[in-house]
């Protein structure tokens, strides 16, 4: 009996620790949200003056913040573009063949992933600089591609790790060229590594900070947005954005989450 | 025989080119925006400015010399002790929650390792500034305080260090999370019983099971979290108010408002040489390179 209320007290006590570290990640969540509903209008929005919805419809009207969440999106699905082609490419390749240089080319893979973000952005800036390339749009997405591409090449090297080549070996033998075997043979198997580093370097590009701050020039974009309303308070518009852009993302994740599950139950019959 | 003729028709074709179609565009930009930026921060280093602040080729080692002035080398001591302290806070509550949702037998398993990635959906600036909305002087803390007359007038809890690491520990905890619940996961539970069938104690298994098996985890968390430490000029700003400055704010001021490049370079130099000497400090501990990526 003892030993029984003993292992029940250690599971409450289990419970209550992991409650309180999820209440610690969602603390400032909730703020977000509460703050996009607070009616206030003087900065810098601190105190509650009544509930109010309005400022999910006004947001639609504060036309710089939405012109910063554009760049957002546009920077973050070229560069995911751009960063899946080239790393899915390079990670093929390097796995493939031989060739000089092939140790140090992986050596620079780690730059960006262990390198503090803000050496990589100011060692973006100074380059940019020095070959006097304009500041914005281009130089946004060239700094995300680089910080991009080697969580993309990460993820399909992870994939390639169990891969028989000799599939390949066989589209060859069939007589389909090496470009029709890369697309009907490799591609199909990879595509699980591929879709996987694609959405890290999406969220990756969403979200950085850092980096873009050295490289945008007078490009805004969504965090940086964020950044510069800092200084005077945050405004509840840009709460409610924040909060639109979770749900977005929440629903997206619980739609393919549960497609997922359905699958798993039709193996399963 | 027809295997092998056709085996060395193909192999027989040049390899050269598809091996430049596929590595090359990646190679092109590990180079250009990878190496040769990092070695012009590296030449940069040992450049002047000119009155208008303007970099000029003229080597000069001065910058290095303005890296061991009093007040630098307290803010590099600041910023190591703000990392360590953070990582170890990491550990300490990244293990244990990590161990019990990895071996929680509750169906909801999927969704509470879920919950732990749902706060990197919000931008971290907008998140860390939420923090500050809950601690300022009119925030929810204060406010429930005095509401519950445990204090009379509003308590500063903001810009100090300690704040400047809670945010750290709060933007970074996530890194040691996934890192430990995937080697604990792993954990093959037949070892725990075989060690206890034999006679060990709980605190002995751990010590000498569970402990080893398991700190691949604990390395990759920590390398994640210590060097972005260091780095990280935006959560100092808002939750340190100045009182916490790590090596990232002296770079981003010299960059931005102190408008010397070369002395910006110096301060990298510094943090890339911190953060080479903590990689390889990883490897020979046995750390594995690849568990840094994901």
């Amino acid at each position: 009996m003892k030993r029984k209320k003993r292992e029940r007290n250690r599971k409450r006590l289990s419970a209550l620790f992991c409650a309180l570290v999820y209440l610690f990640l969602f603390l400032p969540i909730s703020v977000i949200v509460v703050n996009s509903m607070n009616a206030t209008t003087s900065k810098p929005y601190l105190s509650w003056k009544g509930f109010t919805l309005d400022w999910y419809v006004k947001l639609f009207d504060n036309s710089s913040l939405l012109q910063s969440f554009g760049n957002t999106m546009v920077i973050a699905i070229v560069s995911t573009l751009l960063a899946t082609v080239i790393g899915t490419l390079g990670a093929v390749g390097m796995y493939r063949y031989k060739f000089k240089g092939k140790a140090l080319l992986d050596g620079l893979l780690y730059i960006p992933v262990v390198i503090p973000e803000i050496v990589l952005g100011i060692s973006l800036l100074t380059i940019f600089a020095l070959v006097d390339i304009p500041r914005g749009m281009l130089t946004l997405i060239l700094a995300h591609v680089t910080f991009c591409v080697p969580y993309v090449i990460f993820n399909v090297r992870a994939r390639l790790a169990g891969y028989d080549s000799s599939i390949e070996e066989a589209s060859l033998d069939l007589g389909a060229n090496r470009i029709r075997t890369f697309f009907e043979i490799t591609l199909p198997v990879l595509a699980p590594g591929i879709a996987g580093g694609a959405l890290l370097a999406f969220t990756l590009s969403i979200d950085d900070v850092i980096i873009s701050y050295f490289v945008n020039g007078q490009t805004k974009t969504f965090p940086l947005k964020v950044m510069e309303s800092i200084k005077s308070g945050v405004a509840p518009d840009v709460n409610a954005l924040s909060t639109l852009i979770l749900l977005g993302t929440i629903v997206l994740v619980v739609l393919t989450q549960s497609d997922l599950l359905k699958i798993k139950k039709k193996v399963k019959r | 025989m027809e295997k092998t003729r056709k085996h060395s028709r193909h192999s027989f074709r040049s390899n050269t080119l598809p091996a430049v179609v596929m590595t090359g565009p990646m190679t092109l930009l590990l180079i250009l925006l990878v190496a040769v930026p990092l070695i012009y921060v590296g030449v940069m280093s040992f450049c002047s400015i000119d009155q208008y602040y303007n970099v000029v080729f003229q080597f000069t080692t001065k910058n290095y010399a303005r890296l061991v002035s009093l007040d630098y080398m307290k803010i590099y001591g600041q910023s190591l002790l703000i990392a360590f302290v953070t990582t170890v806070i990491c550990i300490l509550i990244g293990y244990p929650f990590s161990w019990l949702i990895a071996r929680t037998k509750s169906k909801y398993k999927k969704i509470l390792y879920m919950l732990v990635i749902v706060p990197f959906w919000t931008n971290s600036l907008i998140r860390v500034y939420g923090w500050r909305t809950f601690l300022g002087t009119n925030g929810w803390l204060n406010t429930a305080l005095q509401f519950l007359h445990l204090t009379d007038g509003p308590l500063n809890f903001l810009y100090n260090r300690g704040t400047t690491i809670l945010g750290m520990v709060y933007c970074l905890l996530p890194f040691m999370i996934l890192p430990l619940y995937t080697s604990i996961e792993k954990l093959d539970q037949s070892l725990l019983e075989a060690s206890a069938d034999l006679g060990a104690k709980k605190a002995a298994t751990f010590v000498e099971v569970v402990l080893p098996l398991t700190a691949g985890g604990i390395f990759s968390g920590s390398i994640m979290i210590f060097i972005p430490c260091l780095g990280y000029f935006f959560i100092s700003d808002i939750l340190g108010g100045g009182n916490s400055d790590v090596i990232g704010n002296l770079i981003e001021r010299q960059f931005q408002s102190g408008n010397n490049w070369p002395l910006g370079a110096a301060l990298s130099i510094v943090l890339i040489v911190i953060t080479l000497i903590l990689v390889k400090l990883y490897q020979r501990m046995g750390g594995s390179m690849e568990n840094l990526g994901v």
